[in-house]
């Protein structure tokens, strides 16, 4: 019982952050609600006793990501000019009308089925140890896949950023 | 409450799909993609604990990485393309034609 009202709470709170995202006119702005929305998540997460994720959701999505993109905000410093007015296309406003028509769809379809209550929770589901134990046994080659793309990603970052001898600056 | 938690995912991927159609600043585009890997996450959680299974908590792992490394390379771009044309607004970067 307790578990619905702050699941509600959260999600009204993901919902408002999320709108505020996609709505604001100031980059800035949306990147704090960004950040909002990612906590409510993790809280969910938390909920669903996905303990490890809602951590990492918190270090990784709401620390590690939304540092970067604030510094490339700050980094930037867009004038009021540069931000642009929004123009409205009718290809973009249809766009955004069949997402919300596919969305809805999608929804009436997931509430007439019926869940079934998860059956009991076993001991440690969602822990570090059970996670880890899964993700270093079945999981071995994915996770040392991900590390090399993750050094990839700092390699590429850094090469594209990077100004050359003599770029005439 | 796995159906409550795939609503909320639906919606907030809904709302990012659609500010990725309708915006069109570039850190802003970026962002709804953030939203939208989010709650596919928010999924793959409500699925894992509906069949009491770790493997999908490995898949968000794995989405995180993903993330982390997209919106590294990303904001290179961002930079670069902001250092050479002096604008964010994706509708004014068209050199190809797209």
């Amino acid at each position: 019982m307790i578990q619905a009202i702050f699941f509600y709470i959260f999600a009204t709170i993901a919902v408002a952050m999320a709108l505020l995202v996609v709505s604001a006119k100031n980059p800035m702005r949306s990147a704090l609600a960004l950040t909002g929305c990612l906590l409510a998540v993790a809280c969910i997460f938390a909920l669903q006793s996905a303990h490890l994720m809602a951590l990492l959701q918190i270090l990784v999505y709401a620390g590690a990501i939304m540092v970067l993109i604030l510094f490339v905000i700050m980094l930037l410093n867009l004038s009021p000019r540069e931000l642009g007015d929004r123009r409205i296309s009718v290809r973009r406003v249809t766009g955004a009308y069949l997402i919300g028509a596919t969305a809805t769809l999608l929804i009436i379809r997931v509430t007439k089925h019926f869940w079934e209550p998860a059956s009991s929770l076993e001991p440690g589901f969602g822990t570090i140890q059970e996670v880890g134990r899964v993700l270093y046994t079945q999981y071995l080659l994915p996770f040392e896949m991900v590390s090399l793309l993750l050094l990839a990603a700092i390699i590429g970052a850094v090469v594209l950023t990077r100004k050359e001898k003599g770029d005439g600056q | 409450m796995t159906g409550e938690t795939l609503v909320l995912s639906i919606l907030l991927f809904g709302i990012g799909a659609a500010g990725f159609v309708v915006r069109r600043n570039a850190i802003i585009v970026l962002m709804s993609v953030e939203l939208m890997l989010n709650a596919a996450n928010l999924a793959f959680i409500a699925f894992s604990r509906q069949h009491m299974d770790v493997t999908g908590h490995i898949y968000v792992f794995m989405i995180m990485t993903v993330a982390a490394a997209e919106a590294a390379v990303a904001l290179a771009i961002v930079v670069l393309i902001f250092r050479a044309r002096r604008a964010v607004n994706l509708d004014e970067i068209n050199l190809m034609k797209g």
